[in-house]
């Protein structure tokens, strides 16, 4: 089995985001980047299924800060191959810029598998697996929960709201976009990463040209009303009692 | 070319999904904008039912037994090929399990400019503008929607349902469907939830009690609340290590971390081990006795009541406001 | 009729029992008796499938892989206990319990919580997965201002090492903000590392992460190395034991004092600060790490004893035989997983004690205390009135405003 996952990192939300001088991007002064929450699922994934059934898992990322630290600890979880992209990532760049760039690394490849997050928390012009799929011309299902590889064929559990599960087929090659692995991303110690740091190589792989068009273009960027303290809402049981069903209609959650 | 918008109409089992409601909504904002007609693209087989309470001008309706349930390759296949010779304004997708898996495609495929977790939509004069929601609800891109045809995944909490729906059933209009030859993507069958093994972090909408709920008869009254709003009971740590309710409910640092559409804290202090598991909880409502209860400082919205005061009357007014 | 010793993989029990010998007077464990006085005394030991004793048998079976397929290490909260009682004195502590620890990370059996604390002290420096920016938010309003070494740039005595939770964790925040008055009030020419400072990494080195560990400490050694000050002090025993006894090996020494230390030597210029009464029943709790682990046990009481009206109790366990609060060794990250093995909580246990002697206050002088016992106050039946402060906000309140 030859298992492609592919890996975006995106701004770390722990940290304050502010928005840059110009108004139309994220300051990246203070700005981290961690592993996109659903890529590290799809490498457990990819992980879980190299040890079911063997075969080669390479890892591919764009270069940004972090990428390295990224690429060594897929390596230490059982990665074999580890690439990363160079070019002009430093700005940011859009899904479908990404996608174009992931695809020419894909080809080369030939995997039977492709598996990425399902989406993530930056993405303004969708997620990046779908528009890998049909780049590549592979098919595509997102909310992926489960995969069974198998001679014949390839099943996966796709999920829907309220705990409703699909259950699909789809042929091989394929892209999946990963929702959940079958167990939470495992833990690799400090240790096993620096000794990855020694022994694994990440090659490099240019991208001289990057093309982000079908993205849109931002004209503004800003941040919600900041959240203070709770509004409180006055008055007796049947009051607030009305005022919170008004809030929760208004909100869409009735 | 037009200036029509199109929605494709999410339909699980038998059920139109809210979002679709969302997006008729949306759509018909837009169309005023464009002054084209709202068309809704339903995809299914014998299903034209569901067409029923759409706010459209018009439905196109394409019925084929290999559209009964959604597959990624025969939806995709088939709106491409619709979106291809229509050319519409935009066509709006729901941010979600179905319509994420074929609106980028179609968007490679056709090359046409796609924007995603769209929150709201406007037409100011001539330009149709758009405010994504993006970094989990902490940043909002706006920009002007691209032409001549832009692709949009739509995200819940922008429009109301209801302006989506209505009493006039809108005219149905069949569409042949191209030939499904050769498709990579099957069902073989949906597994149903099993009862009782609810995960909370998959939930929208959670009703969280905490020490004030004093004793475990009284987690039925949460129960009811949470029945009326069609949601889920969770706990803080106190709760369930009286045994109150099970650990698979609880929330916080040695539980889980949930991303609910809403929380409701019922007689929860806010400790820190607790919070840190509601941290992206899109709107919180808490309910304490104490008006120094740090669980105010992270909800949007508090009141000081006694919840065993409170939890009849707004499991009344809730049930009212969903059936009446 | 052969009785041949089954050979379970001796190659795991072999190189894990020679990797013993590297942790100081690790090779003691030849000498051990297998009396149990370390599965006795040892708060869950009743729990554990293999508890130190046992482990010990096992390993010399060659049988320890049946050890390391088991969770129950996890139950181990470092307390100290067992190393305290052994008549061989073997390091069960830093050496066996760790180094099983070590083990089970290695291989990836680790609890869902004690993860999420490891892989935030990797990431933002500090278990609570808070902002390394906001790691001195909590000087805030406080005057003088609290100097921050590295926006100041002058020397100062005493670098103030503060700790993850008392920066992070708002209760404990309360006791350091009290801490900082008694040393204004001292005229103490104190700084801090602020977001320079990075968690000391103990209580990750004893859950197991020694990679972890060194990580941190490499830090901080990085951070101490740019400012000048003479000796440092801290509220954290966790801290105090990292920085007195496991920071030197890797290079980074400077002399370390537990707050209470640094105060009591102060008692002089304190004791006329502490103008008004304090009336009140106290217990004494002492922390692991600065009681059986370093031995500082007399200092803390000394204080208390300084604040008129203050009774100092004893609880039944105290001094070299106290009761863990169960946060030490990674139990701050394990509360879910030890709570589901035992339905009891060893805090609860301390609070039970601290009842019957009818303290008012159970004084505490570790940062994980407080919310430990806060939180243990609301499950025990008849505890609702105790207050659990730290020395320094007892202090702070015989100094009145």
């Amino acid at each position: 089995m030859n298992i492609v996952v592919l890996v975006k990192l995106v701004p770390d939300l722990i940290e304050e985001l502010t928005i840059d001088a110009r108004g139309v991007a994220l300051d990246t002064t203070w700005l981290r980047l961690i592993i996109n929450e659903f890529d590290d699922h799809a490498i457990e994934q990819g992980i879980l299924l190299k040890e079911r059934s063997g075969g080669q898992l390479t890892v591919v990322a764009p270069d940004v800060e972090g990428v390295d630290d990224v690429l060594y600890t897929a390596a230490a979880k059982g990665a074999d191959r580890l690439i990363k992209l160079v070019g002009d990532f430093e700005g940011g760049v859009n899904n479908h810029a990404l996608a174009r760039a992931f695809a020419v690394v894909v080809n080369e490849l030939q995997p039977n598998l492709v598996l990425t997050g399902v989406q993530a928390h930056d993405d303004l012009d969708g997620p990046v697996g779908p528009l890998l799929a049909e780049y590549l011309k592979m098919p595509y299902v997102g909310y992926v929960a489960g995969v069974t590889v198998s001679d014949i064929k390839t099943s996966l559990r796709k999920e829907y709201p309220g705990g409703l599960i699909a259950e699909m087929e789809v042929t091989l090659p394929a892209v999946l976009g990963i929702q959940a692995a079958e167990q939470p991303p495992r833990y690799v110690a400090v240790s096993k990463v620096r000794q990855a740091m020694k022994t694994s190589i990440i090659e490099e792989q240019p991208v001289p040209e990057l093309n982000p068009s079908g993205g849109p273009t931002v004209n503004r960027m800003f941040q919600p009303e900041a959240a203070g303290r709770a509004t409180m809402i006055e008055g007796d049981v049947e009051e607030i009692a009305t005022r919170l069903v008004e809030i929760l209609k208004e909100t869409g959650v009735l | 070319m037009n200036q029509d918008i199109y929605i494709v109409i999410e339909h699980l089992r038998g059920q139109v999904a809210d979002i679709s409601y969302v997006m008729l909504a949306a759509a018909r904002v837009l169309a005023q904008g464009t002054r084209g007609d709202v068309v809704a693209v339903l995809l299914g087989h014998n299903a034209q039912g569901l067409a029923n309470d759409l706010a459209a001008n018009r439905v196109l309706y394409l019925n084929h037994p290999m559209l009964a349930d959604f597959t990624s390759d025969a939806y995709q296949k088939v709106l491409a090929g619709l979106i291809g010779q229509a050319v519409p304004r935009a066509v709006l997708f729901g941010h979600t399990s179905v319509g994420m898996d074929v609106a980028s495609g179609i968007s490679a495929q056709l090359g046409l400019p796609l924007v995603s977790q769209c929150y709201s939509i406007r037409a100011e004069g001539d330009t149709l503008k758009f405010v994504s929601q993006i970094c989990g609800g902490k940043i909002m891109a706006e920009g002007d929607l691209p032409g001549p045809t832009v692709l949009i995944t739509v995200v819940p909490g922008g429009f109301k349902p209801d302006q989506g729906k209505s009493t006039q059933s809108p005219q149905v209009a069949p569409v042949p469907v191209p030939s499904l030859e050769g498709l990579r993507v099957s069902l073989k069958q949906y597994i149903e939830p099993e009862a009782g093994d609810i995960d909370i972090t998959r939930e929208p909408i959670l009703i969280a009690v905490g020490r004030g709920i004093q004793n475990q008869d009284n987690v039925e009254l949460a129960e009811e609340l949470a029945k009326a709003l069609g949601g889920v009971v969770c706990a803080s740590r106190p709760v369930v290590d009286q045994g109150w309710l099970p650990t698979t409910r609880l929330v916080g640092k040695s539980g889980k971390t949930v991303k609910p559409k809403a929380y409701l804290a019922l007689g929860i202090s806010g400790a820190p081990e607790h919070v840190e598991g509601i941290t992206d909880s899109e709107l919180v409502i808490a309910v304490n006795t104490d008006p120094a209860a740090p669980i105010f400082d992270v909800a949007k919205y508090g009141a000081e009541v006694d919840m065993f005061d409170l939890l009849p009357a707004l499991t009344e007014q809730v049930k009212q406001a969903k059936g009446g | 009729m052969s009785t041949t010793a089954t050979n379970q993989n001796p190659s795991i029990s072999n190189t894990f029992y020679t990797s013993l010998f590297n942790v100081p007077d690790g090779e003691r464990i030849r000498k051990c008796l297998q009396c149990g006085d370390c599965s006795g005394i040892c708060p869950f030991g009743y729990l554990m499938v293999y508890p130190p004793s046992r482990m010990i048998a096992f390993l010399r079976a060659e049988r320890f892989n049946k050890v390391l397929d088991t969770d129950t290490v996890w139950m181990c909260v470092s307390c100290y206990a067992c190393t305290t009682v052994c008549p061989s004195q073997i390091p069960l502590t830093p050496g066996l319990m760790t180094r099983a620890k070590e083990e089970l990370l290695l291989a990836g059996n680790v609890p869902t919580e004690l993860q999420s604390a490891l892989e935030f002290s990797q990431r933002y420096g500090n278990p609570l997965g808070e902002s390394p920016r906001k790691r001195a938010d909590w000087i805030k309003g406080i005057e003088p201002e609290v100097k921050i070494l590295g926006k100041v740039r002058q020397p100062v005595d005493v670098l103030w090492f503060v700790g993850d939770y008392p920066s992070y964790h708002p209760r404990v925040q309360l006791s350091t903000k009290a801490m900082t008055r008694i040393l204004n009030a001292l005229g103490v020419d104190f700084g801090i590392l602020g977001p320079e400072e990075n968690s000391d990494g103990d209580s990750q080195r004893l859950a197991g992460e020694r990679g972890l560990f060194e990580m941190l400490a490499e830090k901080n050694g990085i951070a101490f190395s740019k400012y000048q000050f003479n000796e440092i002090i801290t509220t954290d025993p966790h801290v105090f034991n990292a920085l007195k006894n496991e920071y030197p090996a890797l290079g980074i020494s400077y002399p370390v004092r537990h707050y209470t230390q640094f105060l009591t030597e102060r008692l002089d210029q304190l004791k006329p600060l502490l103008k008004h009464e304090v009336n009140a029943r106290v217990s004494y709790h002492d922390p692991c790490y600065l009681g059986r682990a370093n031995g500082v046990y007399d200092e803390p009481r000394e204080l208390l004893e300084a604040i008129s009206g203050v009774e100092l109790v004893e609880m039944s366990h105290n001094h070299a035989n106290s009761l863990c609060c169960g946060g030490g060794g990674g139990g701050m990250w394990l509360d879910g997983f030890q709570w589901e093995k035992a339905h009891v909580r060893l805090s609860e246990w301390r609070i039970h004690e601290a009842i019957t002697t009818g303290a008012d206050v159970l004084a505490v002088a570790c940062p994980y205390e407080t919310p430990r016992f806060e939180d243990a106050v609301k499950m025990v039946q008849g505890a609702g009135k105790l207050k659990v402060k730290d020395i320094a906000e007892l202090l702070t309140e015989a100094m009145g405003d």
